[in-house]
């Protein structure tokens, strides 16, 4: 839990900054690293045709 | 800033008036790539010299360019560097022919690495988004293997972030090798830091074809961005792949701060250590990493280099790797035929890369035939 009171709070999947429309991450080749819905660091394994985006707490993020 | 502006003079011929065109420098990336070191005016007839002089030496002798000769090559102004293309191009034909060699990567053990290469996301010294993960399972590097293979690839580089494999890794390794061959044909090469003698020789005899370890830069600029070993140290490994009779891939990443000078003298170190591939990164600045808030190599300037390096290694595998997509953008075409005869295709280890339909169109349009390339010289 990270204490947020509603779960309207979303995460920048790219810095993890509490706003999911981060100026500063408009990366197009680079894969999530933070939960959009907690701001975790994901555990990524990226492969040559893709990647998989997983957060602790709320699983597998889908793919775009 | 990257500067416009070198006084390289025009060439030397006395009809020729100068034009003098006034551009607006409103490129995008204009005011965002690394600067770049004012080269010396040098006339048109001898630039020409010098580059009549390096075909002399790559095509009609056979032989390898000096670093002096590779110097002299390196300061030609930038209008040259089409020239400095076409005989890399020309030298890529004459001595590797026309295939490119398409290879995936998989980082099987991401991040938390104790080494502190100051580019590198994955060092668990610096506090970037890349959250250390543990092996992957034997599944899912199979996928991996079957991914690549569907790109076209013939090779596929298993790629640890360790200072050098423990025994649990090297079991683990040499596990997937074999495993991998088997079920997708790929040729395997293996990337997992630094090897003692006794690693290197269970490597060879486990079916690495192929280790890659790179110097990543010269050996005088090598202590600024690591300090958690030497240079010296990752030369030793290079040798002793070469010693068991695997084929070594020793790369290098432009664009650290590193000087022309300096990117010469690696170019020789390579020459020395004669590696069959030399995959060419350029520097993509990683957020947290103490390069995190450098600038990219200039497209046109990567291209120089990209044909230098065919110039200074004629026979070698040189693959494009990381950072190709955004130094180089639209010009990536153009490396292909300034001396690039081999490339990653799909993602890269920490990063994604563009589409591995868009580089096999690309090779298709440039009339590139794909194929795998081995024993070079
Ligand atoms: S040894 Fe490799 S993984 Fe580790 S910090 Fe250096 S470049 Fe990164
Ligand atoms: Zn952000
Ligand atoms: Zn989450």
């Amino acid at each position: 839990m990270t204490g947020e009171s509603t779960a309207k709070v979303a995460f920048c999947t790219g810095c993890g900054s509490m706003s999911a429309s981060c100026p500063g991450c408009g990366r197009t080749l680079d894969p999530p690293r933070f939960c959009p819905t907690c701001g975790r660091r994901l555990t990524v394994a990226v492969t040559p045709g893709g990647y998989r985006a997983r957060c602790r707490e709320h699983g597998d993020l889908a793919l775009d | 800033m990257s500067r416009a502006n070198y006084r390289n003079g025009m060439p030397g011929d006395t009809t020729a008036t100068p034009i003098r065109t006034t551009v607006t420098l409103s490129a995008p990336n204009r005011g965002r790539t690394r600067p770049e070191p004012e080269r010396p005016a040098i006339e048109s007839g001898d630039a020409r010299r010098r580059l009549r002089a390096a075909e002399m030496a790559l095509l009609d002798e056979h032989r390898l360019l000096t670093g002096e000769e590779l110097a002299g090559l390196a300061e030609l102004p930038d209008q040259w560097v089409t020239s400095l293309a076409a005989l890399a191009h020309q030298v890529r034909l004459d001595w590797c022919g026309p295939e490119v060699e398409v290879e995936g990567i998989l980082s099987a053990k991401t991040g938390g690495c104790p080494e502190d290469c100051h580019f590198c996301s994955q060092s668990s010294r610096f506090d970037t988004p890349v959250k250390a993960t543990p092996f992957l399972d034997a599944d899912e590097v199979l996928q991996a293997a079957e991914e690549t293979r569907a790109a076209g690839a013939s090779e596929f580089c298993i790629v640890l972030a360790v200072r050098g494999p423990d025994e649990r890794t090297m079991q683990r390794i040499l596990e997937l090798v074999p495993m991998v061959q088997e079920k997708t044909g790929l040729n395997v090469a293996v990337s997992a830091g630094l090897l003692t003698d006794d690693q290197a020789r269970r490597f060879a005899a486990g079916g690495v074809h192929r280790y890659n370890h790179n110097l990543e830069t010269s050996r005088s600029f090598f202590p600024n961005v690591v300090t958690t070993h030497t240079w010296e140290e990752r030369q030793d490994t290079c040798r002793l792949v070469r010693d068991h009779g695997m084929e070594l891939c020793c790369g290098a990443l432009i664009g650290m701060g590193e000087s022309d000078e300096q990117r010469i003298e690696l170019l020789v170190q390579l020459q020395e250590l004669d590696p069959t591939e030399v995959p060419l990164n350029f520097l993509n600045p990683r957020p947290g990493t103490p390069l995190g808030d450098g600038q990219p190599v200039a497209a046109w300037e990567a291209i120089r280099w990209i044909a230098l390096f065919r110039l200074g290694l004629p026979g070698v595998i040189l693959r494009y790797a990381g950072g190709r997509e955004v130094t180089l953008r639209e010009l990536q075409s153009m490396g292909m035929t300034s001396g690039i005869n081999a490339l990653i295709v799909g993602n890269y280890l920490t990063t994604l890369g563009r589409s591995a339909d868009e580089d096999l169109q690309m090779l298709s349009d440039l009339r590139m035939p794909v194929g795998a390339i081995t024993g070079v010289l």
